[in-house]
């Protein structure tokens, strides 16, 4: 699965590092790293990390389906 | 909606041609999807890679926390596009709605939209730029080609600029342990984006990181071993650094020079459009078809005396995307202005770096919260008596409120008594950014054009 986060939003809640931390990590006091490409397995605990985003800066792909490079294979 | 329909038929089965398939391409694609956008779509795009997310490439790429083919953006809706990946766009047609691309097709459309963005500027020295070891960041491959070195264990790397990406490069190559050396023009790192007061807190941050940081000086020329290798760095000071690696980190260029002759206003420092998005050809007439986002474009802000800024910033690409794409399909009257504060963050150092509104606008600087030599602290950016700007140095949670300020044109020095009541929140000093003829590297914000205080317009003829 895909993740993106807007660390305009982003305002070191660390909340996501709780609840996904094998995708969440804080660095530092307050920046935060993640994975952009997570495991599939990870899929229910980043759900629970979107949901609890205070400043909501969290964006997977869409969570009833598993979007792959497959789009990207019409390329010519 | 027009009498004739025409905006139907746009949206049933008109044709919109995407140029430039990055985060901004990405981003307007879905909006016309979502926005109803029933017709062909194509997403013309020179890397052969669909949308990836670049701030990684030069943070958790370089710390292996990640690897740079993991970047591919998420996606919110089914785009059933037409992807031309690996194509660039080479030339456009205005009168007759085409654009070129360089497999020689063409493809035509109702409605274009350019996100061409920028790219990494090289070393200016053709030879030394080939040398072996000399790197730039900006695209995937890039980003690949410079992490393989890295774990390697570089005996030294030579970063050549001190703007945003120079300086997470730096911070990177420290968390790897690996010996780094930087070279900046300026007085500082960060100097034309934050100015020489918050400048001194990054070098002071670098220096303690174990950075051999080399300011006001440049780089004279570099040299390469027998077999082709960069091997040595000659700086302006006499003095030389033996590197195994070095990265240019020297800012970007617009890719324009696809439109050059084309009639459209495009130049070296972008695409100017207006306030919709709508680009400007060469005669300073806006166009009804052509429209424009990202890293490439700039549009006159209202918030800031109406200049034409250009923001290389994601949160820039991402809502003017999607102010872009709704204007695309909408009758004048419906049609939004790009308004977004812009805003960017860097994390370097261990210390998280946000800012909104045009920190280098501002002629003082006022630490509101925390302070300086804690590396704490929230700066305000002040021009004419008014709120600007601001940054923080790891207090993000308080940039949403002067971002209010800034919006709403509040008075410098702000008229709150400051929180913690340091001596530094006092009183303002001069900001520090240095003279604009004198380059820096990497600012990211470029003021230019018009502005009701200052009429300067430079007209950059198209290279035939």
């Amino acid at each position: 699965m895909r993740v993106v986060v807007d660390l305009n939003r982003c305002q070191g809640y660390a909340q996501c590092a709780f609840l996904a931390p094998d995708v969440f990590e804080m660095h530092g006091e307050e920046a935060l790293l993640y994975k952009p490409r997570p495991d599939e397995a990870f899929r229910e605990e980043v759900a629970r990390a979107v949901a609890a985003c205070p400043v909501q800066a969290i964006l997977v792909d869409r969570l009833d389906e598993a979007v792959t490079a497959g789009e990207a294979s019409d390329a010519r | 909606m027009p009498a004739d329909g025409y905006l139907e038929r746009l949206k049933r089965d008109g044709r919109i041609v995407v140029v430039g398939a990055s985060l901004a391409g990405l981003r307007a694609a879905e909006t016309l999807r979502t926005e109803g956008f029933a017709g062909t779509l194509t997403m013309v795009g020179d890397e052969p890679y669909e949308p990836y997310d670049r701030p990684p490439l030069s943070k958790g790429v370089l710390l292996g926390r990640t690897t740079p083919d993991h970047t591919a953006l998420p996606r919110r809706t089914a785009l059933e596009a037409d992807w031309r990946l690996g194509t660039a766009a080479t030339g456009l047609d205005m009168a007759a709605k085409r654009v070129r691309l360089a497999d020689g097709e063409e493809v035509e459309y109702d409605r274009l939209l350019i996100t061409t963005g920028v790219r990494a500027r090289p070393w200016p020295h053709e030879g030394e730029a080939g040398l072996d070891g000399v790197f730039v960041l900006r695209t995937r491959d890039d980003a690949t080609a410079l992490h393989k070195r890295l774990v390697d264990g570089p005996r030294r790397v030579l970063v050549i600029g001190a703007g945003f990406t120079g300086s997470e490069i730096a911070s990177a190559c420290r968390e790897r342990d690996i010996p780094v050396t930087v070279a900046e023009r300026g007085a500082a790192p960060l100097v034309g984006a934050l100015g020489g007061v918050v400048g001194a807190v990054a070098a002071e941050l670098q220096r303690e990181h174990g950075v051999d940081l080399r300011t006001g000086v440049m780089v004279t020329g570099l040299e390469g071993d027998s077999a082709g290798r960069v091997r040595a760095a000659h700086l302006s000071d006499g003095s030389s650094v033996e590197p195994d690696i070095v990265v240019v980190a020297l800012g970007a260029t617009r890719n324009t020079e696809w439109l050059a002759g084309s009639g459209l206003g495009a130049g070296p420092r972008g695409i100017a459009c207006d306030a919709g998005c709508r680009a400007f050809d060469i005669r300073g007439i806006v166009t009804d078809d052509i429209f424009v986002a990202g890293d490439v474009a700039r549009s006159p802000h209202p918030l800031f005396g109406y200049q034409f800024l250009s923001l290389e910033h994601w949160g820039n690409a991402v809502s003017q995307a999607e102010t872009a794409a709704h204007n695309m399909l909408c009758a004048s009257v419906d049609r939004r202005p790009h308004m977004w504060v812009p805003a960017f963050w860097s994390s370097q150092f261990g210390v998280n770096i946000k800012s909104v509104g045009v920190p280098s606008m501002g002629t003082e600087l006022l630490i509101s919260q925390g302070s300086l030599a804690e590396r704490r602290f929230v700066g305000v950016y002040g021009y004419q008596d008014r709120v600007i700007g601001a940054v923080t140095f790891d207090q993000a949670r308080w940039l949403p409120f002067y971002e209010h300020l800034i919006e709403t044109t509040a008075p410098f020095p702000p008229s709150f008594p400051t929180v913690d009541r340091r001596p530094e929140g006092a009183r303002s000093v001069p900001a520090e950014f240095p003279d604009p003829s004198v380059p820096t590297h990497g600012p990211t914000v470029t003021l230019s054009g018009y502005s009701p205080a200052d009429r300067r317009m430079t007209f950059t003829p198209g290279r035939h």
